[in-house]
């Protein structure tokens, strides 16, 4: 079993609301170093070993359903899964 | 002329749909809920607004793979009229049958108030009984309408006169060039952002959208005329 890290976030050329609100209290808090803020969101999955290839799978549910290409970008790190 | 109005779990402008189509149009409608498998019955497809799966992952993402929307997809290629408002606006565009998509508002807020449109393109099967230019006071309930899409898309849907609705003065979302409402290059599927189906009658303030309908069908009964 494998454990899927999916890191979604906006497009560099799509404007983050959210993150620009945050951004904006950050600098009110007097953080005046952070130059940007992208909010995104974080997918975990527990994957089955099968004889289909992962990276073509976890590709497959990205582009499908996990993320919109449209508006996000997404990458993805792998790891063995423990046990329980 | 019958239509489909879909329900999906988390669906709640599905009564006002239901309810603008049969008592103040006079034609039929039934409700249809997301797992059917086959739309030939009807003439028009109705998406309607509300939190289909509870707007998880996002708006729209989840009810796209629902089985009625493969029907929606047939319905759409076979040239039969298809309306998606709100969070219908929402699953076309998640699901391939519009360009784009739907941004959370620039404000961060939730908008609910009704707001002045303007009918850019009375030239569609949806617009026909408007003017050209004419002003429409339309509500709109919506957290996630900032419509968006790449500079080449904003290009072709301008080429092709897809842009039917636009907000008047004052965007309440932060779409591109003011976007209310998109059609596909056919011309057969539009969705929009603000809710006609909620100004259909004085009571309830307004008639504005009652011809947005009215187009609908009128297309509708000419194109079945010339047929028979």
């Amino acid at each position: 079993m494998k454990k899927v890290k999916i890191y979604v976030t906006l497009r560099e050329s799509v404007l983050d609301p959210q993150g620009s609100a945050v951004m904006g209290a950050l600098h009110t808090m007097g953080y005046d170093e952070v130059a940007d803020v992208r909010i995104g969101k974080y997918l975990e999955l527990q994957v089955d070993d099968s004889e289909r290839e992962l990276d073509v799978i976890v590709k497959e549910m990205c582009q499908k359903l996990l993320t919109n290409t449209v508006i996000e970008d997404y990458r993805y790190d792998v790891e063995e899964a423990v046990s329980k | 002329m019958k239509f489909a109005v879909l329900v999906f779990p988390g669906s709640n402008c599905d009564l006002d749909m239901y309810h603008a189509i049969k008592d103040e149009l006079g034609e039929e409608a039934e409700y249809v809920w997301h797992d059917t498998k086959d739309l030939s019955g009807y003439d028009g497809i109705l998406l309607p607004g509300g939190f289909s799966y509870g707007d998880y992952l996002r708006c729209g993402a989840i009810a796209q793979f629902s089985n009625v929307m493969s029907e929606v997809k047939k319905a759409a290629e076979a040239g039969k009229p298809v309306l998606g408002i709100c969070n219908g606006f929402q699953i076309l565009t998640e699901a391939g049958l519009l360009p784009g998509a739907l941004l959370r508002n620039k404000n961060l807020k939730f908008m609910c108030r009704t707001v002045e449109l303007k009918v850019v393109n009375n030239d569609t099967l949806f617009t026909s009984e408007y003017a050209k230019g004419e002003i429409l006071n339309i509500p709109i309930a919506h957290g996630e309408g900032n419509y968006t899409c790449d500079a080449e898309t904003l290009a072709s849907l301008k080429a092709n006169n897809q842009i039917v609705f636009t907000y008047n003065s004052d965007n309440p979302n932060g779409s591109v060039e003011d976007i209310a409402g998109i059609v596909n290059e056919r011309g057969n599927v539009l969705g929009m952002m603000p809710h006609p189906e909620r100004a259909v009658h004085e009571l309830i303030g307004g008639t504005d959208g009652l011809a947005l309908f009215k187009s609908i069908v009128k297309q509708w009964r000419e194109s079945h005329v010339s047929h028979a």
